[in-house]
């Protein structure tokens, strides 16, 4: 099997142990430790913000205006509108810059 | 009937669970068509692209590794940023497992398997009000992933027509994809400092010492600094009146 193959296995195998884990292990506690709680609720935050602020800062102009665009959008539009106009942003001003 | 075994209408509950489907499944299935276009311009085969659909079925997890694979990677980073990112689930099986004395083992794993985040933000609510049956929960969790299937399948098919992704910024759709996501939690309790303390530890990382650190390094700093400062009782999301507090459709 091809390396992506077992790659997506990995991840598969891994997603599903936190989706059971929680039942087999979690809930033999009555109560979470709060700062573990707060460690694990800011997690997807934490690594989402991670991966994307290089690539906004770093990447170019376009796709600095672009990532700036979307988050000023967010505040108004759904998720879907948002990245439809900033996405077509980053297009136009690789073309005009 | 006695008031602690409500009727339960088999055929009901599965009606009900598929009504419950329709807007999350109107609301993911654009995302499963930009995954699917994504991982076909990070060089993912069509097989691959809907394999990953269908054994992770965690739409930002599947856009986290998909963004990862267009620059070489050690396995691992892409591995644990994944595993990172799905973590939150624990706390989702932890808290519906128990709302499950109607699923018989075969049904629980699978169950389980299928929860996703709009899957147990339903399914609590559900819970508030009535029984949770494996009817509903089936006819919630089927057209769901059905669908998020068929939109990679579909994205994926488009994603091979296209042949220059740069002149439509597609190379940049899962930055943006990610900020908009992002931004669905700024609700959350402590969110902000978390965003820049996690933003610019990551991109200090990212100048001193490279990629692919600025993921770990900048991850590391939010979830420490989450930690550090804790979180007040009544926000506990383990606690009945908390949840509701689930994320985006998305994630």
């Amino acid at each position: 099997m091809s390396d992506m193959i077992w790659l997506i296995l990995t991840l598969a195998v891994l997603t599903y142990a936190t989706r059971f884990g929680g039942h087999v292990i979690l809930s033999r506690f009555k109560r979470i430790n709060p700062r573990l709680e707060a460690a694990l609720d800011a997690v997807p935050a934490a690594v989402i913000t991670a991966l994307v602020v290089p690539a906004a800062f770093t990447t170019g102009i376009p796709e600095f205006i672009g990532a700036a665009m979307a988050v000023a959008l967010s505040f108004r539009l759904s998720m879907l509108s948002v990245l439809v106009l900033s996405t077509a942003t980053v297009a136009a001003l690789r073309y005009l810059l | 009937m006695s008031v602690e075994t409500p009727l339960i209408n088999e055929r009901r509950e599965l009606k009900d669970g598929v009504k419950a489907s329709l807007p999350i499944v109107a609301a993911a299935s654009p995302f499963g068509a930009v995954y699917g276009a994504a991982a076909i311009a990070s060089d993912m085969s069509f097989f691959e692209t809907v394999f990953m659909s269908g054994t992770v079925f965690a739409g930002a997890s599947q856009m986290v590794a998909v963004d990862l694979l267009a620059t070489p990677l050690p396995f691992w980073t892409i591995v644990l940023s994944v595993f990172a990112v799905n973590f939150r689930h624990i706390l989702y099986s932890a808290s519906l497992g128990r709302k499950m004395h109607r699923f018989g083992p075969f049904q629980k794993a699978l169950a389980f398997m299928l929860l996703i985040d709009p899957q147990w933000a339903i399914c609590e609510k559900r819970t508030m009000s009535r029984p949770l049956t494996t009817g509903f929960y089936f006819g919630l969790a089927m057209p769901l992933w059905i669908v998020w299937l068929l939109s990679s399948a579909i994205g994926a098919a488009f994603g091979k027509l296209v042949t220059n992704p740069e002149a439509i910024a597609f190379d940049f759709i899962l930055p943006l994809y990610f900020i908009a996501l992002l931004m669905g939690f700024r609700e959350r309790y402590g969110w902000l400092p978390v965003v820049l303390v996690s933003g610019s530890a990551a991109l200090m990382a990212f100048w001193m010492i490279g990629p692919p650190w600025h993921v770990a390094c900048g991850a590391f700093a939010g979830i420490l600094y989450a930690a550090w400062r804790g979180k007040p009782k009544d926000l506990m999301a383990l606690s009945p009146n908390a949840n509701q507090s689930g994320e985006g459709a998305n994630v």
